[in-house]
């Protein structure tokens, strides 16, 4: 039998619409689903800390947040706020500081807790004992945004503080550990640590506070603060921690 | 005319466009991992005499040997329920017919006896070429050791490392080969080692601290790791002839993440006394170190091409999250190798083709996936994944035949170490007690 031109064509046409069909199927498998429209505005960010987070009754501690995108901000305690800002609260008893941040695509909620002692512990009456305390008292740790090592604007004025303590006992010796959150690999951690510890040592230096009284050490994420697996707890992670050098 | 031609050309792209897209999928390591594997028959070793509470030896080296072969992932194992009843201990008892023919079906049989008398352990193994009845013997050999489980499991490795070798394309195979790793076991972390099947497991440290990042030198005879020292970390070596910490050389700040090349010559680390961690190099028996980045950042994890110890991958900071570059051994020529995501954690195939590394390609919050292991072709930046979301894996550490990676992964809730070919199959968990994490393959 032999085919004419058109069964021919028919036949080709076919063959290539099976084929397409199949690796049409094919790619579907492999690429990214369809892009929806890009929403008219990002879903807001928000983050809120508390510095310290455990205070005596009658002491005051400093709340900070920062949210992004954000049209409408609120804090339960505090009613509607800026959509970046600190304020000093002093907390009666242990409170879970919440914020919402909102706008026309969604809502981020950040939680701060703020644990209130209500008898000072026994002061020690040695004297190492005493600058020891006088340390931990007054140096005040730096905190980190997520796989950063830079001292914000906050933390430079930390920073300042911690400086002018130093320069009025001047022969105290300490150390700065740099620590990270338990997210990410042990070996880049540990590296980031020492870079947090060093920005927090070269900014002292810079504050004239002399080398040879200040050690680093890194411990990456191998001696967390906190071991609960949420933001609240990682953001105690992200520090330059100071200790007293006896 | 015209009309046909232009159908058939449409045609032929898109046959060649549909080849392409299922091409991508595919990894070669250019290990014999994909070729066709050999059918191999491994019938247990038959006991010839035995002294009295030694009958567990027999168990031990014939479970060794299965998982050996079974493991080295160029076999296609034929299912002991499918071989003959009467099991060979020597030449004169085999029937090459019946294994060759179905159901084993076998091309090569392994077979031999156990002898345990008088406190020894006597051994005799052949390979037989089950499809060759003129001239079957491929190997024969014939092993002697003093009885207990742990020569057991040795005669058994090697052994399997015979075939191995024989059947593998003369690959040498990796059952005699250790891992190192750290785990918390004892209370705080501390270097470990066991065989590459996770059997013998023992402590080396006792720091009591914190020591990480184990790596075995190239001649199996240190292992150098990172530890918190009163002057901070600090790279310190361990002597596995003499059974304890030896003395190293110590730098100014923090170190860790120390690197061998493979000649054994040089250390690369990672340090942090220029108040930046870079990588340096310096030699194996200490000296003055030679510093190899300069960037913003955390610069660590250096690993060596170990094929040529002119190239030195490392995980650097300098652009946000980490990302895994390369450059030459005396920090010239600095490449980006991924461009994207969350990446740490790099090791060098031993043929030098391939970097294997820890990978949250799509980094955010909400965005999918977790921390995977990773391939990469160095030359086409072309990658594979080998693990799929489950749990986070990292340190992916390469055996010295190329065709397994060993690393650690959180996929049963506590971060354990596993092994799997270097395809991303035959995964195998190879501890249990407490957390373990970074193992490091031996050279050999």
């Amino acid at each position: 039998m032999k085919l004419t031109r058109s069964q021919w064509i028919r036949i080709i046409v076919a063959l290539a619409v099976v084929l397409a069909v199949g690796a049409c199927g094919k790619k579907k498998v492999a690429s990214a689903p369809p892009t929806p429209p890009p929403p008219p505005s990002p879903a807001p960010t928000a983050s809120l800390t508390a510095n310290p987070n455990t205070i005596q009754a009658g002491q005051a501690s400093t709340l900070t947040w920062r949210t992004d995108y954000a049209t409408d901000v609120t804090i339960d305690q505090l009613g509607k706020v800026d959509p970046s800002g600190s304020r000093a609260v002093t907390p009666a008893e242990s409170t879970t500081y919440h914020l919402v941040a909102k706008n026309d695509s969604g809502t981020q909620e950040a939680t701060a807790r703020i644990t209130v002692v209500s008898s000072p512990p026994p002061p020690q009456q040695t004297s190492s004992g005493t600058d020891e305390q006088l340390f931990s008292g007054n140096m005040k740790d730096v905190f980190f945004d997520y796989d950063s090592y830079d001292v914000s604007a906050q933390y430079q004025q930390v920073l300042q503080a911690d400086a002018r303590f130093l320069q009025q006992h001047p022969g105290m010796k300490f150390t700065i550990e740099g620590h990270c959150d338990e997210r990410g690999s042990t070996e880049y951690n540990l590296a980031l640590g020492d870079n947090r510890a060093n920005a927090a040592n070269q900014i002292l230096a810079q504050l004239g506070i002399s080398a040879d009284r200040v050690r680093t050490i890194s411990y990456g994420k191998e001696k967390p603060f906190c071991t609960e697996s949420n933001e609240s707890c990682w953001q105690q992670n992200r520090r330059a921690h100071f200790v007293y050098q006896k | 005319m015209k009309k046909y031609f232009v159908v058939l050309s449409i045609l032929f792209l898109l046959i060649i466009a549909t080849s392409l897209a299922s091409a991508q999928d595919w990894i070669r390591t250019g290990t014999g991992l994909g070729v066709e594997k050999v059918r191999l028959a491994v019938p247990d070793f038959k006991l010839v005499t035995t002294d009295t509470g030694t009958q567990n030896l027999s168990a031990i080296f014939n479970v060794t040997l299965w998982n050996d072969l079974q493991t080295a992932g160029i076999f296609d194992m034929a299912s002991k329920s499918f071989y003959p009843l009467s099991v060979p201990g020597a030449p004169q008892e085999v029937h090459l017919n019946e294994w060759s023919s179905p159901p084993p079906n076998a091309s090569m049989l392994a077979f031999g006896n156990l002898a345990i008398q008088g406190g020894s352990l006597n051994v005799q193994g052949w390979l037989y070429d089950a499809k060759n009845p003129q001239s079957p013997q491929v190997l024969g050999k014939q092993y002697r050791e003093p009885a207990n489980d742990a020569n057991a499991r040795l005669i058994a490795h090697r052994f399997a490392d015979e075939i191995i070798l024989r059947l593998g394309g003369g690959v040498a195979g990796v059952a005699e080969t250790k891992l190192y790793f750290v785990s918390n076991r004892s209370g705080s972390k501390e270097i470990w080692q066991m065989d590459y099947d996770g059997a013998d497991q023992k402590q080396l440290t006792h720091m009591g601290s914190i020591a990480l990042s184990p790596h075995v030198s190239p001649d199996g005879t240190r292992v150098a790791y990172s530890g918190v020292t009163k002057e901070g970390w600090q790279i310190l070596m361990y002597s596995l002839e003499l059974g304890r910490a030896v003395s190293f050389q110590h730098f100014g700040g923090d170190n860790y993440s120390p690197a061998w090349s493979s000649d054994g010559q040089i250390i690369a680390f990672s340090s942090s006394r220029s108040g930046n961690t870079e990588i340096y190099s310096v030699s194996s028996t200490g000296g003055s170190a030679r510093r190899l980045t300069e960037s913003k950042g955390p610069d660590v994890s250096p690993t060596w091409n170990p094929k040529t110890n002119a190239q030195i991958a490392w995980v650097g900071g300098r652009t946000g999250l980490p990302q895994i570059y390369t450059m030459a051994s005396d920090g010239t020529n600095v490449v980006r190798v991924t461009d994207q995501g969350y990446a740490v954690s790099p090791s060098w195939s031993p043929n030098g083709q391939f970097l294997a590394f820890a990978w949250i390609r799509h980094y955010g919050p909400g965005a999918p996936g977790a921390s995977d292991i990773y391939v990469m072709d160095v030359a086409s930046k072309q990658w594979a994944q080998l693990t799929h979301e489950e749990g986070r894996n990292d340190f992916p550490s390469w055996s010295p035949d190329g065709r397994h990676i060993v690393f650690q992964s959180s996929r049963t809730g506590r971060v354990q170490i596993y092994s799997m070919l270097a395809d991303g199959s035959e995964v195998r968990q190879l501890t249990t007690a407490g957390e373990n994490t970074q193992p490091n393959w031996s050279f050999k």
